[in-house]
């Protein structure tokens, strides 16, 4: 394998892992306030759908991405309602949103392009287009350095370094602002952020909402960038993907980075199994490297690499206690 | 002089939860500087009081004064700000934070968390300084003891400045020692001007720690006296209405032959940490043998081993004969077969299906009664009739077979679980916290039972984290530490100084 096919697949490494790495983000905020959210995977979904079909039906790809946003805090502040208002199961309400999520972006697909629950392919402004960074050609004759700087790091789309750079940020909030402490607290022992007169419940509809906008930008990501338009469940699970990021980077922003790299990486050797060839002799199916996430999240909640220890108060409602 | 005016005022504070007036018309006064004891039975609406004070609940009638201003709490904010406190009985601390973050939480200056934590590090030194309240700023938590945490509730409340402090039932999770420190820590909180009150239903700390104190009954405030004018005998009567036996009248025991008799018990619990460092132990016929310990020190496990539901190694007889520790031949059946009954420490986890009713509550274990069968169905009309004859011995109230557990109070679901156990009539009783939660008329009675069971030549093992209760009920005391038994002593001939040091791991 050449230094170049080296780039090349650690470049898709980078996109493939852009989605799971916003769609982890989404659901560390959550589930640090203590709300459990296994809707990722439909809010992606409504977000990848509405992007698309707003951006193809007004030809711009920002009001796409708006709407993308929209609809994805649409289903968030349906999960808040019904499980932190109504105190419900957080689990449940979960799947019901993947499943309203999966049947009305193909319902509305259907009614409003008529092309078999897809949108139409998105061309030129309803699209992100990649970004060439300043001297990339320039730079790009220098050795190492320069395939590296043209190939990897410049030629993405906007939301690939949105997401790069939510990391520090994500970080900084958590443990560097007094919203990121109540935040932590909430999702540990509510009755201690309570009793300190802090609203509970405003907090985690904080969480919540910023959950819904970053898997609006996971799912705009997926049809406005990635693809070029909306197909039947493209999401493909992949809201679940990052969810086993999640446990597999124990709660933590830089781990969360770091994790969906590696399952991004597996994706993209999914699609180039003459690259394993080339390294191992062996040929393997891609099937088996998709599963790899799930299994590794098994090995890691097994307890065979650390522990993953989740928010105590994750998935409790919170009742205040007499 | 000019009448100082009370730190605290309510005014006709009333508050019911649907039917239940759990608040009558209550009025109180506490002045500053003082220790103020609120004293009253588990539901005798002390915490519906505090909530009220602390902006948890909104009353349905009645004013507050602070410092003589009149002042609306509507919820935990606005208390913070009028400057009250409160250590609540369980803890609200966030297990894996600092100290110092604990601390700031909900008190940050700003929205940047480098500032807020240095100036409550200067903070922490000054009160540390001022009340002699040293606590390590940057330990997590969850590493800390139970007396260190209360520690971090009582300086969160003086770094929100609280001049008002309210303790809810603070030395529950206490050893003796530890109990005395936090004292000593209020009487100087007391000295520098703050007010306190201190909820209880521990008669020794009202007399010991508190200025004046106020008995509530059924919702009501039924006195107001000040300590040095009362007695624990008048406060245990205003309490529950009638006059109540303090000490537990029995005769002394008679011992018989070696019921239980344990040597070398081992225990291991699921992470590999041994819990039980081989213990010996006897317990005659027709005696108590009191447990007595910190919670967590390896009682729990003993009752666990004894009754059936963990492995152990050593060795166990009953009137003889040896008990199976593996795991693989106990279980509640075989060991209920062997003549043990095991009232467990947790009723409500261990001892009640909560949502279950009464009847069938009281068949659990011994469904398999022959009495109870009609075919190969169960006879619930039989179940049923004995449950009510049970309830009735037993004074159960309402003595009412089908309603839920949940349902009884405390005291009448302890009852239950132990009717279903003393009915039986077995050779070795296991009772654990056999008081925990239940009001002083129902600890009488159960106290009786148990003395009553004694009596008729059996042997009782209890369990309890209540020196008091050990001293009262027990005929010879075994101090469990760590996995061990640091000392056995004979109640009448030790007493809770004695007992304390052995609780703390001081050889005698």
């Amino acid at each position: 394998m050449d230094f170049l096919t080296f780039v090349q697949l650690l470049d898709s490494t980078v996109r493939l892992a852009t989605p799971l790495l916003l769609a982890c983000l989404a659901g560390l905020f959550s589930e640090r306030a203590g709300i459990f959210d296994i809707g990722l995977e439909g809010k992606m979904l409504a977000a990848a759908f509405f992007s698309a079909a707003i951006a193809a039906l007004s030809g711009s790809v920002w009001l796409g991405l708006l709407a993308g946003i929209a609809s994805s805090m649409v289903f968030s502040l349906l999960h808040g309602v019904a499980s932190i208002t109504f105190r419900g199961n957080q689990l449940i309400s979960g799947v019901a949103i993947n499943f309203l999520a999966a049947g009305l972006t193909v319902l509305i697909a259907q009614d409003w392009f008529s092309q078999g629950g897809r949108t139409p392919s998105l061309m030129g402004g309803a699209r992100f287009e990649p970004i060439t960074l300043p001297f990339a050609e320039s730079l790009g004759a220098i050795p190492i350095f320069g395939p590296i700087y043209r190939e990897l790091i410049s030629g993405h789309s906007i939301l690939v370094y949105v997401a790069f750079a939510m990391v520090p940020l994500t970080w900084w909030i958590l443990f560097r602002t007094r919203f990121g402490l109540r935040l932590r607290a909430v999702g540990e022992n509510p009755a201690a952020v309570d009793t300190a007169g802090v609203s509970v419940v405003g907090l985690r509809y904080a969480a919540v909402i910023i959950c819904g906008v970053l898997c609006g930008l996971a799912g705009a990501y997926l049809s406005t960038a990635l693809q070029a338009g909306f197909v039947k469940d493209m999401s493909a699970g992949r809201g679940f993907i990052a969810l086993a990021a999640l446990i597999f980077a124990k709660w933590r922003p830089w781990y969360a980075l770091y994790a969906t790299l590696l399952f991004g990486l597996f994706g993209a050797l999914e699609t180039r199994p003459d690259v394993i060839e080339a390294l191992f002799g062996i040929r393997v199916q891609g099937a088996l490297l998709g599963a790899l996430p799930y299994v590794m999240t098994v090995i890691i909640l097994a307890g065979f690499v650390g522990k993953a220890i989740p928010p105590r108060a994750g998935g409790e409602p919170y009742v205040k206690e007499r | 002089m000019v009448e100082q005016a009370p730190a605290i005022e309510l005014k006709g504070i009333s508050k019911a939860f649907g039917p239940v007036q759990a608040n009558k018309n209550i009025s109180i006064r506490v002045m500053p500087g003082t220790i103020h004891g609120i004293i009253g039975e588990n539901g005798a609406g002390k915490s519906t009081l505090m909530s009220i004070l602390y902006g948890f609940y909104k009353a349905d009638a009645g004013e507050i004064f602070i410092s003589g201003k009149k002042t609306e709490i509507p919820d935990s904010q606005a208390a913070i700000a009028a400057g009250i406190g409160m250590v609540f009985q369980h803890f609200k601390l966030v297990e894996n934070f600092t100290v110092l973050e604990n601390i700031i939480l909900g008190a940050e200056d700003g929205g940047l968390l480098t500032p807020s934590l240095a100036k409550a590090r200067k903070t922490l030194l000054e009160l540390e300084h001022e009340y002699g309240l040293n606590v390590d700023p940057d330990a997590v938590i969850e590493e800390l003891g139970v007396g260190m945490q209360q520690r971090v509730e009582i300086l969160k409340a003086l770094y929100r400045q609280a001049d008002i402090l309210i303790l809810d039932e603070p030395t529950g999770v206490l050893t003796p020692a530890e109990a005395d420190q936090l004292f000593r820590i209020l009487d100087r909180l007391r000295q520098e001007g703050k007010t306190i009150i201190l909820i209880t239903h521990k008669l020794r700390e009202i007399m010991e720690a508190t200025d004046t104190v106020s008995v509530m009954r059924r919702g009501e405030m039924t006195a107001t006296v000040k300590t040095s004018d009362t007695s624990p005998a008048e406060l245990a009567e205003l309490m529950v209405g009638r006059k109540v036996l303090l000490r537990v009248d029995k005769t002394p025991a008679q011992p018989g032959d070696v019921v239980l008799d344990i040597k070398g018990l081992r225990v291991v619990d699921d992470k590999g940490v041994e819990r039980i460092k081989g213990i010996d132990l006897q317990v005659r016929a027709g005696e108590i043998v009191g447990i007595a310990g910190v919670a967590g020190n390896g009682q729990s496990e003993l009752l666990e081993v004894l009754g059936g539901y963990a492995e152990a190694t050593g060795e166990i007889r009953v009137n003889g004969q040896p008990l199976d520790l593996s795991g693989r031949y106990a279980d509640g059946r075989s060991r209920r077969a062997r003549g043990i009954a095991h009232v467990p420490e947790d009723r409500q986890r261990e001892g009640l299906i909560m949502d279950f009713s009464a009847w069938e509550n009281t068949a659990f274990g011994y469904h398999r009664d022959p009495g109870y069968q009609s075919g190969v169905l169960l006879n619930n009309a039989a179940i049923r009739a004995d449950t009510e004859a049970k309830m009735g011995r037993f004074d159960v109230r309402p003595p009412n077979p089908a309603l839920a557990a949940k349902n009884f109070s405390g005291g009448n679901q302890q009852k239950i679980v132990l009717a279903r156990e003393i009915e039986r009539n077995p050779d070795l009783l296991l009772v654990g916290q056999p008081t925990r939660g239940v009001d002083i008329g129902a600890i009488e009675f159960i106290h009786q039972q148990i003395v009553a069971l004694r009596d008729k030549g059996k042997a009782v093992l209890l369990v309890s984290v209540e020196l008091e209760e050990i001293l009262a009920l027990a005929d010879r005391v075994a101090v469990m530490f760590d996995g061990h038994i640091m000392g056995e002593r004979l109640s009448a001939e030790t007493d809770e100084k004695e007992l304390g040091l052995l609780m703390a791991g001081v050889s005698a």
